[in-house]
């Protein structure tokens, strides 16, 4: 029976201390965001490399699901002769939800590894020592950079991807389902609100930070070599999805429950 | 002991991990312009002590002076003001990958010293020509360099800033013996220049005896003996003695089991 109460309260423990120190990590990284020097290439080139180089990733994933969203949802409506709501259950569900889940999950995915294992490497190869004694600061170096790209670069990705979501919707509605094209294209504009986009927006920012913070501290807390190194990969992607999932349910209740 | 007036004191430090004592009661001194090199086993407390000095660590209790100024609980612009003081070539290198070898070598004078590029840059090839690497070098990325070769560019980078005070985190290992020679001489050569104070740790004896002024030897986080290099043949330590002819029998026991 000890034993037992001993387990949770060690389990307990550990997930208070994991906990403090990711907020402490977040306040940290946030004071230096706001505090000089910056490091405007740094930011650039992580800029391009979330922003740009994501482009691929996010525009296949939203393009099949556009399509996918209106073949499903014609065939479910067809059911109750409701088939003219194609085009707003497509515009809908694309900027409110899948276009910021599968960005944020897509990127996460891609960046967040990709952070991980950056810093988690120079961690273990001491580069983030040496940058103490080359007295420059690793939280305003490594870290500031990338949570501001992912800050700002995943709306402009979700934004893209809105528009390539809708697209394949239309397509499939279009060539398939054999909607009139002028009609489809009033009818999302009529039922679309700058509540929907703006909520999406607010969603991939909240997620560009979620992913670049969870990169960040996994890759800079990574101990013990190569494994240390893959732990810390596995847990930056891991837990930016959980908490993508998480923050996408709140802010939905936030903006939209009555 | 020292009799020139000590550019580093370390007083009484103390550092654990858990329940594990690294450094018990540390003291030691290194000079103006003199070259300490600490020896001693893994796992002795070596790296602790200048990761301690260099506040990538925080003792928990003693003193560590700078120029007479303590360094413990320094605030982070104080801290990087004491950091330009210092250099630090690190045992494996430590060498950013993301940066060409030049970049490396100027990555102090551009960022703790907020030094023009171009300046910087003509900066690095010249350490890096002191170093006796050619220009075609710096126009490399560290992983294309083999590892005598990273530990010279470290080495520049080290000296890069002219700095007071150079640490040497096990200069030597993992070389060939001509390498690890080539390495000692430039050591000596680099500190002399400058005129720095030095202070490496090192379980090399040959790299001990060519490099330093002065030998200390660290066992279980206490300074256990402390002279010129002269003396350590004579030293009636059998600490000492065990170590220096590197004989298994002795009162220093491996520590099998952790």
């Amino acid at each position: 029976m000890l034993d037992f109460v001993t387990t949770i309260g060690r389990v307990i423990i550990s997930f208070l201390v994991a906990t403090g120190r990711l907020a402490l990590f977040t306040l940290n990284a946030l004071f230096h965001l706001a505090t000089p020097p910056f490091y405007p290439r740094l930011i650039a080139k992580q800029m391009i490399d979330i922003g740009y180089y994501s482009l691929p990733v996010v525009g296949l994933t939203t393009i099949f699901s556009g399509m996918v969203l209106a073949l499903q949802s014609y065939t479910g409506f067809a059911r109750f002769a409701a088939e003219g709501a194609v085009s707003t259950v497509v515009v809908l569900s694309m900027t409110r939800e899948l276009g910021p889940v599968l960005a944020g999950l897509m990127v996460a995915g891609r960046i967040g590894a990709a952070m991980a294992a950056e810093i988690g490497t120079m961690r273990v190869t001491e580069q983030i020592d040496a940058l103490v004694t080359l007295s420059t600061n690793p939280m305003k170096y490594l870290v500031v950079p990338r949570i501001l790209a992912g800050l700002t670069m995943l709306p402009i990705l979700v934004l893209v991807g809105d528009i390539i979501g809708v697209f394949g919707g239309y397509i499939i509605s279009i060539y398939k389902l054999g909607f009139n094209p002028a009609t489809y294209l009033t009818k999302t504009y009529d039922y679309l609100e700058f509540m929907d986009v703006f909520s999406g927006l607010v969603k991939a920012s909240v997620f560009g930070f979620i992913i670049s913070l969870m990169g960040c501290y996994n890759g800079y807390n990574s101990k013990g070599g190569a494994q240390g190194v893959g732990a810390a990969t596995t847990n930056a992607v891991v837990s930016a999805s959980i908490l993508i999932l998480i923050f996408n349910y709140i802010i939905t209740e936030l903006f939209f429950a009555r | 002991m020292t009799t020139m007036e000590p550019k580093i004191q370390l007083i009484d430090v103390h550092k654990r991990f858990g329940k594990k004592v690294v450094l018990d009661g540390l003291s030691l001194t290194v000079g103006k312009g003199e070259s300490v090199v600490v020896i001693g086993g893994s796992g002795t407390g070596k790296s602790v002590m200048l990761k301690s000095v260099l506040g990538l660590l925080t003792p928990e209790k003693g003193s560590i002076k700078v120029d007479g100024e303590e360094v413990i609980g320094l605030g982070l612009s104080d801290r990087e003001r004491v950091m330009k003081k210092f250099g630090m070539l690190f045992q494996g290198g430590a060498l950013f990958d993301s940066l060409k070898v030049w970049e490396n070598v100027a990555f102090g004078l551009i960022q703790g010293h907020k030094m023009d590029r171009n300046k910087a840059r003509d900066i690095a090839f010249e350490k890096l020509a002191q170093v006796g690497l050619g220009a075609e070098v710096g126009e490399l990325w560290p992983s294309e360099l083999s590892g005598g070769m990273q530990k010279r560019v470290g080495l520049a980078r080290a000296i890069a800033a002219s700095p007071e005070i150079i640490f040497f985190d096990e200069p030597t290992t993992g070389l060939d013996p001509i390498m690890a020679d080539v390495i000692n001489n430039l050591i000596v050569k680099c500190v002399k220049e400058l005129g720095a104070s030095a202070l490496s740790i090192t379980h090399d004896m040959a790299s001990a005896r060519k490099i330093a002024d002065r030998i200390a030897m660290i066992y279980k986080g206490k300074i256990i003996w402390d002279g010129s290099v002269a003396e350590i043949d004579k030293a009636e330590n059998p600490y000492v003695d065990q170590f220096i002819h590197g004989r298994a029998e002795g009162p220093i026991k491996m520590e099998v089991k952790v």
